[in-house]
């Protein structure tokens, strides 16, 4: 039985981060967390995957060397190898947010917690012994979200031959014939990472592109590229039948007006994600959802039910561990009664570590043009940038999308190496309300691939240079 | 310990205070005795001092905001201490006094030129914390961003008067589309004379002539020529100028049209909108006040400048128009002399004329004439008969450029200044 000025329930991106940003402006902060620290993203998501993700990358990357005059002789990959090593990775990750709680002074209260009467919290260790915690100021749910399978679809997670990321992240070794089901940002990584291990993949999307969240000339890039390296990618398909055996699935999937027979050692179901709503005491301490499932918050992340809050993924899409970070700050200054801009969500930057990498802000090309603005587009092909050349990695473009009569920046998309670092130039920018013209009037070193971004708001002007 | 900043009594009589403008910002370090804002009291612009050390945490009251004497405006403390109850305690006082600010003054008072002019619209950001939604001026620059100046500049709208809600107080594109949203009252104000601004230090701004701006050029120059004008007269009392000049004596002489030339260019660097040229496609409003005066020669009129007539003292003022009077009737000026006007004044009070209208002279949008001055009978306020001294001013406008109502506010400005002329020692 303790009490603290603020508990929050959950230590993933979104809880961990806002009890940080609380505990410096003076809060007495408690943390339920029956995992590690760090949540999803740490353990589960972000950091494990792009550690396999990198190993894939160097993979590729030395099928090539001999091209640059380093002879490595045969490559080999093992998958459990990577696996161990992106596990290592993690753990330390984690232990790095149990310093900055240390740190902090910020306490990590191990086990699962519900809310109580008032603003308490009942927290039930791995012992089975419950304690109650009482929060004076505030109660921030911030449990974040899990894998699904679809049971629709006659998919349900067994763990074995039906997985989610989860498992993916631990397998042994790579399957020989994987189907990933979902071609969103994770289905798309996990292609690219067994491919590189030598599996055979299948990449089943139902929306007519793969990535059906980007712009859609990001979509066809990657496409492009996931086919060049052997990965079967099937857009606009419909799942007819899974049948789910010991040691494999048969799979029937209608695309491009055919019908498929998979054969496959495992399906990996990446479609989708559920909000961490369940046995949390939400409906007895009144805390209304929304239609989706998600709970409803304001602008000051206040749910229907006065001191607790929501932030990050149980909040509500986009489901980003960087989207839970900000929340986590804002509710920080919101219980501290201090000064918060509100989030901006017009301005969450997407990113996808596939190679090439894919990363956007703001709008699609198809969305801009929904909302009938009137607007200019500027695209520049990295295969015409010099520093793309010297690594050899000319794949994708820089394309900008900024309104016909003020220049503001209304949606940038990045394919190519590294999109994931050159998209926040673009993110600052809209941030700050730059126009096409404060950046192109920023000089960009020579040679960088940054250097396509100036080029791309150069093009939507008119006046491109290099190509 | 955290320090409370009130609005403190700063005149005798001060009931309630107008803060003009914030001198520190949320973050700055202030020290006991420095000052943190001005306040314009019924009678002047004063200074609100800080009652003790630390950080200056909380702005409470946005910059134009009015509020009565010894509400709660700042909060000053320590980096990190807890002022969250203060805040909150402040919360219930501020939202009247939020009420007050969105009030637009009937008559502006006169600001310093760097002040910010009252925001026409109210502050649409349901901010919880008023400090977010601040006029943002950081040494008489209004901030903004980028997109947000684009806007602005496309629509004619003027920044100044925008409440910002960006970091800050930026003005951010959500600001400009809340002040365009805010609806045909706020585009009338805009119309009707809100008051245009010239970023300090520049030489001038353009602004692309807006729809409504384009109908009313082009139909009152089909009703009354090139040049559709409208007359303004206002006859000021004199009484005070006279005791000036009486006060300053044979030692420090100078004459009421030194007086009125020097009221006449400090008003207009308050009043950029008459401060102006008429370009046909664009009207551009003047950062600087050069102000022309007529003077009658043996070969006809000619309107010798005073450059920067606003940053010019009064002694100065006088000696440069002597000068430049007494070379025009020399025929010596230069052509530089008399070129470059952004407004002008013709008087022939001297000549015993009691009102008369004079021409503008092109592309200024204004000139205002002089007439004499004449002990005139008024009722006192004892119900008594006495006789004043009364001046008859009429400002003749292009109305292409100048509405009714913004020529009327630069007169009444400029009867605040005839008639406290002490206003011109600031």
């Amino acid at each position: 039985m303790a009490t603290f000025d603020a508990i929050f329930l959950g230590g993933g991106p979104a809880g961990y981060v806002g009890a940080i940003r609380a505990a410096q402006l003076g809060l007495n902060v408690g943390v339920i967390e029956r995992e590690g620290l760090g949540g999803t993203c740490v353990l589960w998501g972000c950091i494990p995957a792009k550690a396999l993700l990198e190993a894939s990358s160097i993979a590729n990357r030395v099928k090539h060397a001999a091209e640059f005059g380093v002879m490595v002789g045969e490559v080999k990959t093992d998958y459990g190898v990577a696996m161990k090593r992106s596990r290592d990775v993690s753990s330390k990750n984690s232990k790095g947010v149990e310093f900055l709680f240390k740190k902090n002074k910020i306490t990590w209260i191990k086990g699962t917690g519900t809310l109580g009467s008032g603003k308490t919290v009942k927290v039930t260790g791995a012992d089975g012994k419950t304690e109650t915690h009482t929060a004076t100021k505030a109660v921030v749910i911030s449990t974040g979200s899990r894998v699904k399978g679809l049971p629709q679809a006659g998919l349900e997670l067994n763990k074995t031959t039906v997985i989610s990321s989860d498992e993916a992240l631990i397998l042994e070794r790579a399957p020989q014939a994987i189907a990933i089901v979902g071609a969103g940002a994770v289905g798309c990584e996990f292609a690219d990472v067994f491919n590189a291990f030598g599996s055979k993949v299948t990449l089943i999307e139902a929306m007519p592109q793969i990535l059906p969240l980007e712009d859609a000339d990001s979509g066809v890039e990657v496409a492009r590229s996931f086919k060049k390296r052997g990965i079967e990618v099937m857009a606009g398909a419909k799942l007819t039948s899974a049948k789910v055996g010991k040691s494999s699935v048969k799979l029937t999937v209608e695309a491009g007006g055919s019908k498929h027979e998979l054969d496959v050692d495992i399906v990996l179901v990446a479609a989708g994600r559920a909000a961490n709503t369940e046995q949390i005491g939400l409906k007895e301490a009144g805390v209304a959802l929304t239609d989706r499932g998600f709970i409803k918050i304001n602008e000051r992340m206040e749910t229907s039910a006065k001191g607790i809050y929501a932030i990050g993924d149980v909040a509500g899409p986009p489901m980003l561990a960087h989207k839970g970070e900000r929340e986590g700050m804002i509710v920080a200054q919101v219980i501290a009664g201090v000064h918060f801009h509100p989030m901006n969500y017009g301005n969450i930057p997407n990113a996808t570590y596939c190679h090439p990498e894919v990363a956007s802000i703001g709008m699609t090309e198809a969305q801009v043009k929904e909302k009938k603005l009137d607007y200019k587009v500027g695209k520049f092909p990295f295969s015409a940038n010099g520093r793309a050349r010297t690594s050899g990695e000319t794949e994708g473009f820089v394309k900008i999308i900024r309104d016909a009569k003020y220049g503001e920046i209304l949606g940038a998309h990045i394919v190519g190496a590294h999109a994931t670092e050159l998209i926040h130039e673009l993110a600052v920018a809209r941030e700050n309300e730059f126009t096409v013209e404060e950046i192109e009037l920023a000089i960009h070193a020579h040679p960088t691939l940054s250097e396509a971004i100036a080029e791309a708001t150069l093009d939507s002007m008119g006046r491109m240079i290099h190509a | 310990m955290a320090t409370k900043v009130f609005m403190e009594a700063l005149s005798p009589t001060m009931e309630e205070g107008r803060l003009a403008k914030w001198l520190k910002n949320e973050g700055d370090a202030v020290k006991s005795g420095d000052v943190l804002a001005e306040v314009e009291t019924d009678k002047a612009i004063m200074e609100l001092v800080a009652r003790g050390d630390g950080i200056l945490r909380k702005r409470l009251v946005a910059e134009g905001g009015t509020v009565p004497v010894g509400s709660l405006v700042g909060v000053i403390a320590a980096k990190d201490e807890d002022i969250a109850t203060l805040v909150a305690s402040a919360g219930a006082a501020a939202a009247p006094a939020a009420a007050v600010a969105a009030t637009p003054a009937l008559a502006p008072a006169p600001a310093p030129r760097t002040a910010p002019v009252p925001a026409p619209v109210p502050a649409p950001v349901p901010a919880p914390v008023p400090a977010g939604a601040s006029v943002a001026t950081n040494g008489g620059r209004t901030l903004s961003s980028p997109l947000a100046r684009r806007i602005a500049g496309e629509r004619g709208l003027a920044l100044a008067g925008l409440a910002g809600s960006g970091p800050g107080g930026r003005i951010i594109k959500r600001d400009i589309e809340a002040a365009a949203a805010a609806g045909p009252a706020a585009s009338h104000q805009q119309s009707a004379g809100s008051r245009r601004h010239v970023e300090a230090g520049t030489e001038y701004t353009d602004v692309a002539l807006t729809q409504i701006r384009k109908t009313i050029a082009r139909r009152l120059g089909e009703s009354i020529g090139p040049i559709p004008t409208f007359y303004l007269t206002a006859e000021f009392d004199l009484e005070r100028a006279a005791e000036l000049r009486a006060a300053m004596g044979d030692a420090f002489k100078v004459s009421f049209n030194d007086i009125i030339l020097k009221a006449t260019a400090t008003a207009l660097a308050l009043h950029p909108e008459v401060n102006a040229h008429w370009l046909g496609d664009h009207i551009r409003y003047w950062g600087r006040v050069h102000l022309g005066m007529a003077v009658a020669t043996d070969d006809g009129l000619i309107v010798p400048v005073i450059f920067d007539a606003d940053k010019k003292r009064l002694s100065e003022i006088s000696a440069e128009s002597k000068a430049l009077a007494q070379r025009a009737r020399d025929r010596k000026l230069k052509s530089e002399e008399f070129t470059g006007s952004t407004f002008s004044v013709s008087n022939l009070g001297m000549m015993q004329i009691e009102q008369f209208t004079a021409i503008i002279n092109p592309p200024e949008v204004g000139i205002l004439a002089i007439g004499a001055i004449e002990d005139k009978p008024v009722k006192g306020a004892d119900g008594t008969i006495q006789f004043r001294k009364k001046l008859r001013v009429t400002m003749s406008c292009d109305h292409r450029a100048v509405d009714g109502a913004v020529g009327a506010r630069f007169l009444q400005t400029l009867r605040r200044m005839i008639e406290n002329p002490l206003m011109l020692v600031y």
